[in-house]
């Protein structure tokens, strides 16, 4: 699903990321864990594609495809779906027309015809109630005056009717209680199967709870520190980053 | 590359090959030599068999015309207009005699209509909407006259109304726009051509969209459209205006006067989307869109609603205003302005108070991309006799790129001091961050610059009559992205 090898990155010459290496297989689910200023927020631009930050070495297959060679949308509809840490707010655009065109704009990519108004409407209202988001709320404008949980469920309910191949989870754990954070688990639990992969990036050990990974990495100053499964981030809840980091 | 850098430049490559209404028409023309004098006007009003009061009120206006300086108040950079190097009169051959049925105009003129999505036609007529179609300086054809005759609505051509309604022509004409208010409606009350009246008696409620559809095709000739709507009491009626013009290298002229009155508790509602042809992206050709327009609420609880969509046009120099002398009427002023490339605009309202506890709104949405410069202009003057006068301002402006310029100017005057004046003013980018993030769910950068713009004038879309609004919404993705309709 994605190769990341040697990946080294930098803004406005400060290097941010210095030598990742990362493979995600189909159907697996990572969990990428490390302090602030690590780089986890960078590396979650870089693959989905936000422009100033530069490359300056190392390469990342995407499905057969070089990854770092496509643009931004162009990534969005191959399957790679990115769940901001803060969703941007769009005043005048209703939620639910915004939910359409992101849809109709992967079908028309794919090369298929659009999806009709009743079908979409049927679609919309299953995956809303999933995610206990009211009707109401999907009249609003997009992000406008939502709460930051709304914000986070919104960002899930994006992903589910997009049915990504691979997403990157940024921090959705942050600004949720404790219900919020167990709706928004079970959403990305829900869409979890043999075909789609998730990256998903915390500070806490609390969101593993929920969503249980498969694998857990450390990363620290732009590296990849320590891999290991779902009992290293018990691990680091116990002795912190700074213990870990030294110890490997 | 960055986002808005990438839109930058899209948009620059804009040419002038992505306004799909550029063609032109291959008709037989009558139009006199070129000049502006005594003698145009003459052969004008003889064209159109004027009585001997109309071409008199014509060559006043010309008297006027030629002592009065061209304003200057507008933020544009208006070249010296030759106004002897312009033709004034031009119609198509097969339109001299006006026409008895549709069976008798020149096909090629039809499919103009047709081509830009306004069957003439019976069968084909849009439901809903009531069209006079004008082209050059004649009206071509006007639909569901009788549906609406049957109300005692009149809605046809200004030519023929000065015929059939002179009462009603002399009463109001110029009663709203005198003849020697600027020079630019001077010269159309001296040589106006066509252009649509409209006359709603008390307590009728027109049932239809009434609808003007103006076209240049001539070239190097202006187009001097005069209109005139009055809703007598309790009436009602929406009109809406569109405009398209061919691609030429020229500049072309369109000096519109436009007059409303509503009387005791009548509502006009007056929408425009003006799509002239806006030059190339070096700025060469293009209509200059110098337009009057202004509405007397003249009777208590009156009420005047302009909403605009300006995208087309070398340069738009338009400020369409309410008198509000009514006690309790309303003005609102609803404006979309788009300006892209080489595009100037200088637009805005004036809000007259002189009636009691008159109000009035005004929400404008300024786009700017490319070199373009815009302006909202406006004036709310509150007269001392209008007691508890509210008035409400919004202006909003939006930049796509660093070489562009918005520009607010509000001018506000209140002599007395029980009423209220609020003014909000807002200028922003377009925000890097929502594009990058529309793009994230699979939008092209194309697509989402529409949405956010779209989203950034919902205010003023949502008022323009259901048909129209969506297709103002594609105008407005199309005038900023370049992607062909």
């Amino acid at each position: 699903m994605l190769e990341i090898k040697n990946l080294h990155v930098s803004i406005e010459e400060n290097k941010i990321i210095k030598g990742l290496d990362l493979s995600i297989n189909k159907g697996e689910v990572h969990a990428l864990m490390g302090p602030n200023g690590s780089g986890k927020s960078t590396l979650s631009y870089v693959l989905s594609g936000k422009d100033k930050y530069e490359i300056n070495d190392g390469t990342i297959d995407y499905n057969g495809k070089n990854l770092l060679e496509l643009d931004v949308d162009e990534r969005a509809n191959e399957g790679l779906f990115l769940a901001f840490q803060y969703p941007m707010e769009i005043p005048g655009v209703q939620t639910s027309f915004f939910l359409k065109t992101a849809i109709n704009s992967k079908r028309k990519y794919l090369g298929q015809s659009e999806m009709d108004a009743l079908e979409f409407a049927k679609l919309m209202k299953s995956k809303a109630e999933e995610l206990n988001i009211s009707t109401e709320m999907l009249k609003r404008d997009l992000n406008v005056n939502y709460s930051g949980g709304e914000k986070k469920k919104q960002e899930i309910l994006q992903m589910s009717m997009l049915s990504p191949k691979m997403a990157i989870l940024d921090e959705t754990d942050s600004g949720l209680d404790i219900d919020a954070l167990r709706i928004v688990s079970e959403g990305v639990n829900k869409l979890r199967n043999s075909e789609n992969s998730f990256l998903v990036i915390t500070h806490y050990q609390r969101l593993l709870n929920y969503i249980k990974p498969d694998f857990v990495h450390i990363i620290a100053d732009g590296k990849i520190v320590k891999s290991g499964d779902y009992s290293l981030a018990l691990e680091l809840e116990e002795k912190g980053y700074e213990e870990i980091s030294q110890t490997a | 590359m960055a986002a808005t850098e990438q839109t930058i430049k899209q948009v620059n490559t804009l040419g002038s090959s992505d306004y799909k209404y550029g063609f032109s028409t291959e008709v037989d023309e009558i139009r006199p030599p070129k000049g502006l004098n005594k003698e145009i006007i003459k052969f004008i009003s003889a064209q159109k068999d004027e009585p001997e009061w109309m071409l008199e009120w014509r060559l006043n206006a010309f008297k006027v015309f030629n002592k009065l300086p061209k304003p200057q108040w507008a933020k544009l950079n208006i070249p010296e207009i030759d106004y002897q190097d312009c033709y004034y009169y031009s119609i198509p051959k097969s339109l001299k005699d006006k026409p008895k049925s549709l069976d008798d105009i020149d096909p090629e003129i039809l499919k103009t209509y047709e081509k830009l999505g306004i069957p003439l036609k019976e069968q084909k007529m849009l439901s809903g909407i009531a069209v006079d179609a004008v082209f050059d300086s004649v009206s071509v054809a006007t639909t569901y006259k009788k549906q609406l005759s049957d109300l005692g609505i009149v809605f046809c051509s200004i030519s023929e109304a000065v015929k059939t309604h002179p009462e009603l022509v002399k009463k109001y004409l110029g009663s709203v726009i005198p003849v020697s208010d600027h020079s630019f409606a001077a010269l159309n009350s001296a040589v106006f051509t066509d252009g649509s009246f409209i006359y709603i008696p008390e307590g009728v409620r027109c049932p239809v969209e009434l609808s003007t559809y103006f076209r240049i095709n001539a070239m190097n000739t202006g187009q001097f459209e005069r209109t005139l709507i009055i809703a007598d009491k309790e009436s009602y009626v929406s009109y809406l205006e569109g405009c398209t013009a061919p691609m030429r290298d020229e500049n072309q002229l369109h000096a519109a006067n436009v007059e409303l009155v509503a009387l005791d508790n009548a509502e006009i509602k007056y929408s425009t989307v003006q799509n002239w042809y806006p030059g190339d992206k070096e700025g060469k050709g293009g209509i200059y869109n110098f337009v009057t327009k202004r509405g007397a609420c003249r009777g208590k609880n009156s009420k005047i609603s302009w909403t605009q969509v300006e995208t087309g046009s070398a340069i738009t120099w338009k400020y369409p205003s309410c008198i509000l002398q009514g006690d309790n009427s309303k003005g609102e002023f609803y404006s979309v302005a788009i300006t892209n490339n080489m595009q100037q605009a200088d637009t805005g309202t004036k809000m007259i108070h002189i009636g009691k506890n008159t109000s009035s709104k005004i929400i404008s949405k300024g786009i700017s991309a490319g070199k373009a410069n815009n302006t909202y202009r406006g004036l709310v003057n509150i007269l001392s006799k209008a007691k508890n006068a509210r008035n409400f301002t919004q202006c909003d402006s939006l930049l796509i790129g660093n070489q562009c310029g918005a520009h607010t100017v509000p001018y506000i005057q209140s002599s007395n001091s029980d009423s209220m004046v609020e003014h909000e003013a807002t200028t922003s980018k377009i925000n890097e961050d929502q594009l990058f993030y529309c793009q994230q769910r699979g939008l092209n950068s194309e697509d989402a610059v529409g949405l956010i713009v779209n989203g950034f004038c919902k205010e003023v879309l949502q008022h323009l009559p259901m048909e129209f609004a969506v297709e103002a919404q594609k105008l407005v993705a199309i005038s900023l992205e370049g992607s062909v309709g």
